[in-house]
């Protein structure tokens, strides 16, 4: 049981936890773990993401999931985000695509054209 | 440089070597050339166009006409059609072109705008994006009768399918003095082509747990349950997940925050009957017994579950609450016409370029639904009908797509907002094969408790299959009318009066699918 004082204190940590890990990591990865997204594979996409990052020894990406966007027909969705920059949104993952823009996008700085399907704020 | 007034892009990538490209590509020069076009069309090698399994494929700019699963027989087409004449091959084209820049409209979204942005099964991060601040306000800064008095006047209305005023539905129930009250939220989401609820749920749960706090406290129930359909097992797995950290948090329990309320949420896991949906069947089937329709009076909200005063509500409805408490009723009218404010979900599928789901505000026109967030019609062919608030819906024709998609526009074309289920369909559809699996549905649906829609449907289903088989007549077509009439006037609940509507609308608009289908025409 935590009363309301420790509530705002949870609430003040978390916030200021989101800057920092915004800060400390150069990229945060969104996976779209919906029903739909998981049905098209959104499980192996981010288990090909967090094996490459973790091959290619990557330390400042952060990698986590979310519910659905709404763009079921593109499923699996991945969102890279970049602070100050427009969030860019792949579509139509699949485990090589993914490796693929660990590979570009994260190393290489190159947004991977050809599998984005929206860069909404 | 030479100038090109055209050129090609063809993908080089596993797949379309493997399906040939580079002999496709040899042949597309030599047959340009043949037809002198080689100074004047450049063909380039690309990488992967972004597209999945498609074989031989090619990109011709400036005209932006992407060519999918090419065949060598196809060159000669396409040379003499497209680069000769000018007009692209649409039989070889890519049906759905790729929309670069899909808009999501977060910054118009109420209760999805959460979703697909944090992660549902952690409650910090559903604190940090301001989350439970709305609990907080209404737990402790406000009386109950001003948050009924503050959702009144924001003139949100009820998500599932009817449109009651929720701020009156709860105005019925919090004056009742009675030693329990409860809260029940209906997340049966059982209606055809609708699955905005399992989003809401599974995207972001403590919105809806939000919500059903303030709701609870707003009625007086300290005792909640979250009605839902076994199939949602993400939804259950994630609401339990934040039902768990709500507890620990001490956002659920006894005497939160030392206010003196105590509240606890339980689930209710449905058995996937579509009358369940009905408030006082989901009562029945709660209380654990068979899915039937209660009458009313006496209502639920002063006699429901267990003989307790009831408030059942839809999850999409209960999402918007703790907006309008954080932000407060003027903002909320802020979206949507006069007397239907606020945003709606939709759920869009059938033949549209990109199937999904959209939250837009009330009274956005059924045209930029269906052509700003499902990709409009599939390329080639052209719209035919949509079917609009769920099986239980309204067949719209051509002339209706400029219709303002909310409850009292809607009225006037006697369709209804329904569950938000909107069913695109192109002119290859036929109105009677969809108005069959409509019947069916529900003829497998109809409880049996009531004669009207336990025979009617029986009935329009045997009328419907003979029309199907071409033994129709147009006595038939008449009488399938007068019994969905019957029906809407004389059944118990609302399974059996809905059905009037699809019938209706489809022989009203689609006659035609009809008449051809008749044995003497």
């Amino acid at each position: 049981m935590k009363t309301l004082d420790e509530l705002r204190k949870i609430r003040e940590k978390a916030q200021q936890d989101m800057k920092l890990r915004d800060g400390d990591n150069r990229f945060k990865i969104v996976v779209g773990m919906g029903t739909s997204g998981i049905a098209m594979g959104a499980r192996e996409v981010m288990k090909a993401i967090l094996d490459e990052i973790a091959q290619r020894g990557i330390k400042d990406v952060l990698v986590t999931q979310t519910g659905e966007k709404g763009l079921s027909s593109m499923e699996p969705v991945v969102d890279v985000i970049e602070s100050g920059k427009p969030v860019i949104t792949y579509g139509n993952m699949d485990i090589a695509k993914a490796k693929k823009v660990v590979a570009e996008h994260i190393v290489n700085g190159r947004v991977v054209n050809d599998y984005v399907v929206s860069t909404d704020k | 440089m030479k100038f090109y007034r055209s050129h090609i892009l063809i993908g080089i990538d596993d797949t379309s070597l493997a399906a040939g490209v580079k002999e496709f590509e040899a042949l597309l020069l030599s047959e340009l050339e043949k037809n002198k076009l080689a100074d004047e069309i450049n063909i380039l090698e690309t990488g992967t166009l972004g597209l999945f399994g498609t074989g031989v494929s090619m990109t011709v700019f400036p005209d932006q006409v992407t060519y999918v699963n090419l065949k060598i027989e196809d060159i000669p087409e396409i040379v003499a059609e497209h680069f000769l004449k000018g007009r692209p091959v649409s039989r070889l084209a890519l049906k759905a072109p790729l929309k670069k820049h899909y808009d999501f409209n977060y910054k118009n979204r109420i209760v999805l705008e959460n979703s697909g942005k944090i992660n549902p099964e952690d409650i910090n991060d559903y604190l940090a994006a301001g989350g439970y601040e709305a609990w907080e306000k209404a737990l402790l800064n406000m009386k109950p009768e001003q948050i009924v008095n503050e959702v009144k006047a924001s003139g949100l209305r009820g998500r599932g399918g009817a449109g009651f005023p929720t701020g009156l539905k709860w105005s019925f129930t919090a004056p009742i003095q009675a030693p329990q009250k409860l809260f029940v939220i209906n997340a049966d989401e059982g209606e055809p082509g609708t699955f905005k609820d399992r989003l809401i749920m599974e995207g972001d749960p403590h919105k809806l747990l939000e919500g059903v706090m303030i709701s609870s406290y707003a009625v007086g129930a300290t005792k909640a349950y979250i009605y839902i359909r076994g199939e949602y097992k993400l939804c259950i797995t994630r609401l339990e997940i934040a039902i768990k950290d709500a507890y620990e948090y001490g956002l659920l329990g006894k005497n939160i925050f030392e206010s003196g309320f105590d509240l606890d949420i339980f689930i209710k896991i449905g058995a996937g009957a579509y009358v369940c949906g009905e408030e006082t069947a989901l009562i029945e089937s709660m209380e654990g017994n068979r899915g039937n329709p209660r009458s009313k009076p006496p209502f639920p909200g002063v006699e429901g579950a267990w003989k307790l005063p009831t408030v059942v509500n839809n999850v999409e409805t209960i999402a918007n609450v703790p907006g309008i408490i954080t932000k407060g009723a003027e903002w909320f009218t802020g979206y949507g016409p006069d007397g239907c404010s606020g945003t709606k979900v939709y759920t869009i599928m059938g033949d549209v370029n990109l199937p999904g789901l959209c939250e837009v505000d009330m009274g956005t026109s059924l045209r930029t639904i269906i052509d700003e967030f499902g990709g409009g019609i599939i390329e080639g062919h052209q719209f035919k009908a949509a079917l609009v608030g769920g099986a239980a819906g309204v067949f719209l024709p051509l002339e209706r797509l400029d219709v303002n998609m909310d409850y009292n526009s809607l009225r006037e074309y006697a369709a209804v907002l329904g569950s938000g289920a909107v069913l695109v369909m192109d002119e290859r559809t036929d109105i009677v094969e969809m108005l069959y699996s409509v019947i069916r549905f529900f003829r497998h649906e109809s409880c049996g408790k009531c004669s009207p829609c336990a025979n009617g449907n029986e009935m329009l289903y045997q009328l419907i299959s003979k029309i199907r088989k071409g033994e129709g007549t147009q006595e038939d077509l008449d009488n399938m009318v007068v019994i969905a009439d019957t029906m809407f006037h004389t059944s118990f609940c609302a399974l059996g009066q809905s059905l009037v509507m699809p019938v209706k609308s489809a022989l009203e608009h689609f006659r035609a699918d009809f008449l051809k289908r008749l044995k003497i025409k």
